[in-house]
């Protein structure tokens, strides 16, 4: 029953990345493209968090946290850029 | 393992899932992009919570031991949607006045101007004495 879910779950988490994906490509705003990269790296994390749970072994949660917070400082960093044209002022 | 986590662990599975999926479907089909924030940051942020407890579960009743990495994974995400959120806000609100993308009209309309001689403060320069003026002089 598990590995039926881990495997729909694992799906469910693929069509989700395609749809960021076309968003990611489609636009129409700047807005836009940064919300749907910011949503296909939280959904990297999750893909990461399944294929522990399917593998059985924990060793993947250190990059799911790395990606966790490289994934902020990168949104963060292109708003500012956005805002101001300098990232750090 | 017992019926009982299996279930819960199965259960918790799918409704992430589903979440991060809802969330996604909303980034492709809400028609303007304020709306279009919702989805990423409420719903997917919260699918991915309930991944997480259901990893938590499961290798509590896999492996026999509390592994607090998830714990620390989902706190952080929780922190860090709202900021993330309300910088992309802020990017959009300022291309919206600037005039570098056109913005369908809404039924709430323009967002108004603030009061007294101030202007948003995407726009203002930074004042000095406030930290981000150090790079003035």
């Amino acid at each position: 029953m598990i590995d039926l879910a881990l495997h729909l779950a694992t799906g469910a988490l693929a069509l989700a990345l395609l749809l960021d994906l076309w968003r990611l490509l489609r636009g129409p705003a700047l807005g836009d493209r940064i919300v749907a990269l910011d949503t296909m790296v939280i959904n990297a994390i999750a893909l990461i968090v399944l294929i522990g749970m399917i593998g059985g072994t924990d060793t993947y949660f250190e990059a799911a946290l790395l990606l966790a917070m490289v994934g902020f400082v990168g949104t963060i960093a292109y708003c500012k850029f956005i805002l101001r044209g300098d990232i750090v002022e | 393992m017992s019926v009982v986590a299996e279930i819960v662990v199965v259960m918790l599975l799918l409704l992430g899932a589903a979440f991060a999926l809802i969330g996604s479907w909303g980034l492709v089909r809400l028609p303007s992009t304020m709306e279009r924030l919702h989805g990423p940051t409420k719903a997917t942020t919260l699918g991915l919570g309930a991944l997480l407890v259901a990893s938590v579960v499961y290798f509590r009743m896999q492996l026999g031991v509390w592994t607090a990495h998830e714990l620390l994974i989902s706190l952080f995400l929780f922190i860090t949607a709202p900021i993330s959120a309300n910088m992309i806000a802020k990017v959009h609100l300022h291309r919206v006045r600037t005039g570098a993308i056109g913005e369908p009209p809404g039924i709430a309309g323009p967002p108004p101007r603030p009061g007294g001689e101030g202007d948003w403060a995407t726009f203002e320069a930074p004042r000095r004495d406030t930290p981000a003026a150090t790079t003035s002089d």
